[in-house]
């Protein structure tokens, strides 16, 4: 047997006095790829900076070990570390746009790498960075290195993160959550791109992530982690396919997949009641200030929300899917179509006619950190549109709370207790209560579950579809994630640049896609590729 | 950047016409005859009648406003009622000591406070930050002109290593210059560096441990480089800011200076002014000061774009 | 359903931060005993702060009847100081509050619309090009200098930074999701205003004020010392600086103990504000994850 290229040994983090990792051991091969999946807590991404000895704040291995081709690097001294990093490991960091010093020129920053570790001097490193950043897929890279992080785009700074950590051609890379940040065909292009690098380089590559879908697609094994413990590893196949751990069955249980039987049942063939919300040629422009010009975020784009169904707009950043939901809110002036909410146009509603079309259709929004009011008690956020809208009195505002409390499966309990106080699944409860108070007819949910954990998302996206059963209500759900989408949705829109490139029922567009555009998104849903193996049916 | 420039350039010159007009209207808020204040409480009939002319009275508010503006443009900001000079001599004689010791002082401030504050952040939680926070405030907390006054007690008269009083011009012997204004310009500055250090030490400190220092690290490169290529550049921005917020303090803290070592500063001239009323001069006096500050801020502004390549490069602020 | 683990609102976990930090406990004490000498002046202090007394002059601290001596008219200074501690507050106090009534509906205003945004902008631009001294100089020589003087002097210097204060946060959590909630349920700029942003912009606000006072206190110390602000015989901690320093070959002490109270009340609110400001920031107190 080789000496294995990374080896942790039953790792122990610490910070301050609370462990974050408890005996943690995984292995790496050289040129190998090994995925570690888990929620956000799970001390996927503290294993994996304890490598580099990066632990942030004072964060500390407290026993354990960690080797580097047999050497044990665990307490290594500074000057060791400094030659480890960036020359044997590479780190590629998770959010690009924080992680470029913002004052320096992008070839600068690629350059220092090489200088340090003296694989060129400062003449040629410029020329030599330059390549590096061709190698990373970055276009025009002798323009682009001149410029400045905040020039680029999201796809661009990952490249350059991604041509950091190789330029030393190190032989492990770690890569945690490269490509959280990015839209889905971005997300593709780049991964493809990071793995015929590593391939044509032998580099091994050690990926934290928190999506199995990826996990499936772009590594030889998985480790699985859960509260700073490895609960299963093994072959990437075997492991979601047939997994034994609980936790992992959960987790592969909960995971969106395209292939999932869960899908919604198709639409009732006769439909004689009108839409409950209608959109026809709805455009929207933005005036460029300074330079003059029109930016046409939204262009004539028509669809229907049928009354008890649930209508998904799909698309990526820039698509106009949120300006679109502004918009229905009346959130924000539309310059030209119609919106009828239960047949009246809403477009240009102002005053008691905007209040009671408003009391019609209420928002859930993405973060749920930031969509309540934290010096409000849970008690009153829920009861706010109650108050707004003068419904009955203070008595029945609190019994009308624990009412709603109730269909979100929440304690009545958490009616006293303050938004920093519950989980982003519990607030997102919260937020759905609130929304729910007014018994609107709409419901826009604009990214609900998009910052959820996996296992997280599942319940509340389980919670939505019985509130729709149980109440009639319709939903417009606005998504990046088409694996999500196919849970909840029974039509679905897709968008791009502003246009709506396809439209109609779910299994249809996502079965027999038309347009290319739509190919492209479901060829780049992570885990698409393993989806189409007969064995992995998600649950 | 160019638009940010002239958008910054108009702001500035707009704060200065309402300023102008702030100081214009004060003059005529004063209770009684503004002629008779302008003139001095002893003017004969004529002077007064020549000063009434001078001042347009009998015009409309905004011609007098457009005279006085005229004037000042051209050099004529009128006669004190004290001595009879021309305030714009007055002003000439005494206004460039005190840019002299304000200059001085920013310098040891922003010196002393940026080591002080990198040195506190680069040695967090060991003896040499305690040190530095101690110092920093303490400068912020005791009254500056307090110890100005011990100082000029111990440091001056009674171990005689620097000067009590007295002004040296540079342009006469430079050397001695720097020698009378060293202690003042401590003096003046000490409350300022505090304010740099602190502002230079949390700078930093949130500047080292940005996510891109972790990336700078994680390839290889080693503290002190960090430290210095990251965290110091990176706070440049802030403590720019910082400095420009801190010239206001710096003025009055002129005139209190100017006042301990007897400096003939424009801070004198302004004290002196208000208690024998003589006010053409203060009128000038508050005029100048204010279209200075105006100036120094837009040039802190500019000073900001060449230190930050986001407003340099797209034209707006991060 | 788990249980919830930690039962405790933002505002107790700020508190419970703040306790345990030393240098604020000392800050809190320090301010405790200033503000006691304040308020209890006139029955605290043995002497009235005027009443001269020809025979005693520049007697040491610890004479009998004079706790910290005399100065050069005999006058306690034990009392004067007393007194001037409480003048320094009233003044500091009144700029603080100035700056709030002011500057705060400004600011809320200028962040939330736009176009108003401009005149308060230019309007703060305004107030900064004039130095806190110049205010004074220019209303000395309208007014004759004097307590009033000082505190408008004062206020209008610190109203221009609550401005920017209040207006930044306004800025930043107008775009918030919980805003923009609140805006589809149709709640008006009243409610948004002062339910949702100003609650959240408090900290900020409160932290600007221990932030002020110090500078306040030191201002008027600054004025009165040049005879602007508090006029004599009103005892200010500045006049009494100010007449020390002609006598400071005599006796050193009556120049001393005005200078100490000062550097104790900005010492004061200078540690509490330092941990206010740690305990209220959004970075450490916030989320569970």
């Amino acid at each position: 047997m080789d000496t294995p290229l990374l080896e942790i040994v039953d790792l122990h983090v610490a910070f301050g006095g609370t462990e974050v990792v408890h005996g943690v051991s995984l292995q790496v091969q050289p040129g190998e790829r090994v995925a570690v999946v888990g929620e956000s807590g799970s001390g996927k991404s503290t294993t994996a900076h304890a490598i580099m000895g990066l632990l942030p704040g004072n964060g500390r291995v407290t026993s354990g070990r960690i080797l580097l081709r047999g050497e044990d690097v665990t307490h290594a001294d500074e000057a060791r570390l400094l030659r480890l990093r960036g020359r044997e490991v590479g780190l590629v960091p998770q959010d690009p746009m924080s992680n470029l010093n913002p004052v320096t020129r992008i070839g600068k920053q690629v350059a220092e790498t090489l200088v340090v570790h003296g694989l060129a001097h400062r003449r040629d490193a410029a020329a030599r960075a330059i390549e590096i950043l061709a190698e990373a897929g970055l276009p025009e890279p002798a323009r682009r290195a001149r410029q400045y992080p905040h020039e680029f785009s999201g796809g661009m700074r990952q490249r350059a993160l991604i041509a950091i950590a190789l330029a030393c051609r190190p032989q492990l890379l770690v890569a945690d959550e490269p490509t959280s940040a990015l839209d889905v065909t971005v997300q593709q292009q780049i991964l493809d791109r990071l793995e015929a690098l590593t391939h044509e380089l032998g580099t091994a590559l050690l990926l934290v992530t928190h999506d199995l879908g990826l996990a499936a697609d772009r590594a030889d094994r998985v480790v699985v982690m859960s509260e700073g413990r490895v609960v299963e590893t093994g072959p990437t196949a075997e492991v979601l396919t047939k997994p034994q751990h609980e936790y992992t069955q959960r987790l592969v249980a909960a995971a969106p997949s395209l292939s999932a039987a869960r899908a919604v049942a198709p639409a009732v063939a006769t439909e004689p009641k009108p839409p409950v919300l209608a959109l026809e040629g709805v455009s929207k422009d933005y005036r460029i200030r300074g330079r003059g010009g029109v930016l046409r975020a939204v262009d004539d784009v028509s669809f229907e929300v049928r009354r008890g169904r649930t209508t998904a707009i799909v698309g990526e950043s820039g698509s106009g899917k949120t300006t679109v939901t502004r918009m229905v809110l009346g959130l924000v002036p539309v310059t030209g179509g119609t919106i009828r909410l239960d047949g009246d146009d809403i477009v240009g509603m102002r005053g008691a006619r905007m209040r009671a079309a408003r009391r019609a259709m209420q928002p859930v929004f993405q973060d749920p950190y930031g969509s309540l009011d934290p010096t409000f008690s849970v008690e009153r956020l829920i009861g706010e549109p109650l108050r707004i809208f003068k419904v009955g009195d203070k008595a029945g505002r609190a019994g009308r709370v624990r009412e709603l409390l109730d269909h979100v499966a929440l304690p009545a309990t958490v009616a006293q207790r303050y938004p920093n106080e519950l989980s982003g699944g519990q607030r997102q409860r919260v937020a759905i209560a609130r929304a729910l108070a007014l018994d609107p007819q709409l419901v826009v949910c604009d990214e609900a579950v998009s910052a959820l954990d996996v296992i997280v998302q599942d319940q509340i996206l389980r919670l939505l579809r019985t509130l729709q059963d149980d109440l009639g209500l319709s939903y417009l759900f606005v998504s990046h994630d088409l694996a999500v989408v196919r849970e909840i949705a029974h039509d679905i829109v897709v968008m791009r640049e502003g246009r709506a490139v396809e439209q109609g029922a779910t299994e249809q567009v996502l079965d027999q896609p038309s347009a290319e555009y739509t190919r492209q998104l479901l060829d780049a849903v992570p885990g698409r590729a393993a989806a189409e193996r007969p064995l992995f049916s998600g649950g | 950047m160019a638009r940010y420039l002239i958008d910054r350039l108009w702001q500035s010159a707009l704060t200065l016409v309402l300023a102008s007009i702030v100081v214009f209207l004060g003059v005529r808020a004063l209770p009684g005859d503004p002629a008779l204040a302008m003139a001095g409480e002893e003017a004969d009939p004529a002077t007064l009648a020549a000063v009434r002319a001078q001042l347009g009275l009998d015009e409309p508010l905004p011609v007098q406003y457009l005279q006085f503006v005229g004037k000042a443009l051209g050099g004529d900001l009128g006669r004190s009622t004290r001595t009879g000079t021309p305030v714009i001599d007055m002003i000439g004689a005494t206004l460039p000591v005190t840019v002299q010791l304000a200059v001085y002082a920013m310098l040891i401030a922003v010196l002393a406070g940026m080591a002080g504050g990198v040195l506190a952040a680069v040695y967090r939680g060991r003896w040499p930050e305690w040190l530095a926070n101690g110092f920093s405030l303490t400068a912020l907390s005791v009254p500056t002109f307090w110890l100005g006054i011990l100082a000029v007690v111990y440091l001056a008269v009674q171990l005689g290593w620097f000067p009590a009083s007295g002004y040296v011009s540079p342009l006469e012997n430079p050397l001695r210059a720097i020698y009378y204004l060293t202690l003042p310009a401590a003096i003046l500055g000490l409350s300022h560096a505090a304010v740099v250090q602190r502002q230079t030490r949390s700078s930093m400190v949130g500047a080292l441990t940005a996510d891109y220092v972790r990336t700078a690290r994680a390839k290889g490169l080693g503290r002190a480089t960090v430290v210095f290529r990251y965290g110091l550049r990176n706070s440049l921005i802030v403590v720019t800011t910082v400095i420009g917020l801190q010239l206001g303090g710096l003025i009055a803290g002129a005139v209190v200076t100017e006042r301990i070592f007897t400096l003939p500063g424009i801070g004198k001239l302004t004290l002196d002014s208000v208690f024998t009323r003589d006010y053409p001069v203060i009128q000038a006096v508050v005029l100048v000061i204010t279209a200075s500050y105006i100036l120094i801020n837009l040039l802190v502004d500019v000073l900001y774009t060449l230190v930050d390549p986001r407003i340099r490069v797209s034209g707006r602020a991060s | 359903m788990t249980t919830l683990a930690v039962p405790a609102p933002v505002r107790w976990r700020a508190l419970q931060k703040l306790a345990r930090n030393p240098m604020g406990l000392v800050g809190a004490i320090l301010l405790l005993i200033v503000v006691v000498a304040g308020v209890f002046a006139p029955w605290l202090a043995p002497y009235p702060p005027a009443e001269v007394h020809f025979a005693t002059p520049f007697q040491q601290p610890a004479t009998v009847g004079f706790a910290l001596g005399t100065d050069d008219l005999g006058r306690d200074v034990l009392s004067r100081v007393l007194h001037g501690t409480r003048a320094s507050l009233q003044v500091g106090f009144l700029s603080v509050l100035l700056a709030v009534v002011v500057g705060v509906p400004l600011g809320l205003v200028a962040g939330y619309w736009h176009r108003l945004d401009a005149i308060v902008s230019r309007l703060t631009d305004l107030m900064l090009a004039f130095p806190f001294l110049v205010l004074a100089v220019g209303l000395a020589a309208i007014n004759g200098g004097g307590i009033g003087n000082a505190a408008v002097a004062l206020g209008i210097a610190n109203i221009p930074t609550m401005i920017r204060i209040v207006r930044a946060e306004t800025l930043r959590l107008k775009d918030t999701d919980f805003v923009l909630a609140a805006t589809a349920m149709d709640a008006g700029p009243v409610r948004i205003l002062g339910q949702h942003i100003l609650p959240n912009a408090i900290s900020a606000i409160i932290v600007q004020a221990t932030v002020i006072m110090p500078a306040a206190v030191l201002g008027e110390a600054v004025l009165s010392f040049l005879g602007l602000g508090i006029q004599p015989p009103a005892p200010s901690l500045g006049i009494m600086l100010s007449d020390a320093q002609q006598f400071l070959f005599r006796t050193l002490w009556p120049g001393v103990f005005p200078g100490i109270a000062i550097a104790v009340i900005c010492l004061g609110f200078n540690l509490f504000g330092d941990a206010l400001r740690d305990a209220l920031d959004p970075k450490t107190v916030s989320e569970g994850h």
